[in-house]
């Protein structure tokens, strides 16, 4: 199968191991992956604190190149926030021709034009719908057994936009952590915000429900996540969110392509597993023995 | 802006000329008051007035102390206030309208969030893309404020040494990438 991706700005940065990660993954289910050519930010949630048109045109000029590129293949989107942006683009030109015109009258300036219609799909989606637990169960090396795997999806993954599962309490991780043998640990949270938009400016109001979800989670051996943001936001506060609560928070907080490549016996330097800020003792024990029983 | 001026009268029965928050006030004025949103906002705690206590301010036209508030920097953008509200009202969207229209007033109490946005956009506007090095510099330069580096010091350090970020020469006379874009918006924009 082929997909035009869409990385994001942070996939080149501070979650350069998730890009990895993706890459190598799909590659070992066959898919292929084709980088939408010259793509540019999405403007995350600050494009639309500033201005609305282009807090649409930004993610449009990405949409109208992946149009002329490949015009029958579907955007892979592997972050949330770039996920609800480039999706958000069609729902708004729907709403108003208006706006529709605007967007195209600003895409002109580089010669572009975006008449709607592309697909975007985040990569959890393409994961569970395209692939499925059957095939991925078929790559799985070594067993994840014994691993108990908090599933967290980030609020923009299913909100506003629910087509790929439901906002509310969001589902479709689970049956790909069995298909990695791993065991799914219960909890309400999947869908909770983690307040990483607020990261930078109120940093104090995130590190709360940074630390909320951390406890929550505390029984279980990781925390799989499907967005750069909640990742960076749950990896990189564990020391505060310790003092805050007064226990220790350290958990080990994977993308779910890490986790995937883990089980299908791809090598740490392909996954990028020394990125992650905390990888703790406890979970790379058990990944051992893991990996030892296969 | 797609919102197109309703000439609304404010709840006071007032009739008040065309202002910015006509639009937004049409889009809460069916809100009951029933909180859910507030309820269901992970932020609320930190707010000093709740997101259905603004939107009462909205539909009383209470222009001054609905841009005094710090509420509508704390909405972090979950979409669940807007998933649960029972009229269906888009309250996420109109957070972000309201946003839009204090930072085109200047009117914020601090302007820590206004700030990190202007730049990080103006970032997307050079460089097509955020690099994130050259983002938090110039954000923590453009606040002038001495001791917020110094909280996100050991989690740069940490990036750093993990190979996370990479330290990158601004373009300091470049001409911008998206520059022709912004333009095109600025202008479009400016029309309405």
């Amino acid at each position: 199968m082929k997909y035009l991706y869409y990385p994001g700005c942070s996939l080149e940065g501070t979650a350069s191991e998730y890009d990895a990660s993706v890459r190598a993954v799909m590659h070992s289910l066959g898919a292929e992956l084709a980088e939408i050519e010259d793509w540019t930010c999405c403007g995350a949630s600050a494009g639309d604190a500033i201005s609305y048109l282009l807090s649409l045109a930004l993610p449009a000029r990405n949409l109208a190149i992946a149009g002329k590129q490949s015009p029958r293949s579907d955007v892979l989107v592997p972050c949330n926030a770039c996920y609800l942006n480039l999706k958000r683009v069609d729902d708004h030109m729907n709403r108003s021709t208006d706006i529709r015109e605007k967007i195209n009258v600003v895409l002109a300036e580089e010669n572009l034009r975006y008449g709607g219609g592309i697909k975007v799909r985040h990569l959890l989606d393409v994961l569970v719908r395209d692939f499925g637990p059957e095939s991925i169960a078929a790559n799985v090396k070594n067993k994840l057994s014994g691993m108990r795997i908090v599933p967290y999806y980030g609020c923009q993954f299913a909100r506003p936009y629910s087509d790929a599962d439901d906002p509310q309490f969001p589902v479709s991780m689970e049956p790909l952590i069995r298909a990695l043998g791993a065991e799914v640990y219960p909890w309400t949270m999947g869908a909770k915000c983690c307040g990483a938009g607020l990261m930078t400016t109120k940093s104090e109001v995130a590190l709360k429900l940074v630390a909320n979800l951390l406890n929550g989670a505390s029984e279980a051996d990781c925390i799989l996540t499907i967005c750069p943001m909640c990742q960076m936001n749950l990896d990189s506060q564990q020391n505060k969110a310790s003092r805050l609560l007064g226990k220790d928070m350290s958990k080990s907080v994977l993308y779910v392509t890490q986790l995937m490549g883990i089980a299908f016996g791809l090598s740490d330097e392909e996954l990028m597993l020394k990125k992650n800020l905390a990888v703790t003792a406890g979970f790379q024990t058990k990944l051992r023995s893991a990996s030892s029983r296969a | 802006m797609n919102e197109q001026s309703s000439g609304a009268t404010t709840a006071h029965g007032g009739s008040a000329a065309a202002g910015p928050l006509d639009p937004i006030a049409e889009k809460v004025s069916a809100c009951m008051q029933c909180g859910t949103c507030t309820g269901s906002c992970a932020n609320a705690f930190a707010m000093d007035y709740t997101p259905r206590q603004l939107w009462r301010l909205v539909q009383l036209g209470e222009q001054d102390e609905i841009f005094r508030s710090t509420t509508f920097w704390m909405c972090s953008s979950c979409y669940y206030c807007t998933l649960r509200c029972p009229r269906g009202l888009p309250l996420t969207e109109t957070i972000q309208a309201l946003k839009r229209i204090a930072f085109a007033r200047g009117t914020y109490r601090s302007k820590t969030s206004p700030v990190f946005y202007s730049t990080f956009v103006d970032n997307i506007r050079r460089y097509g893309r955020v690099r994130e090095m050259d983002m938090m510099t110039r954000f923590f330069l453009r606040l002038k404020h001495p001791v917020a580096p110094l909280r996100f010091a050991s989690l740069g350090v940490k990036l750093l040494r993990k190979g996370k970020i990479s330290p990158q020469m601004p373009a300091l006379f470049a001409k911008g990438k998206l520059d022709g874009l912004f333009r095109k918006v600025r202008e479009l924009e400016s029309e309405s």
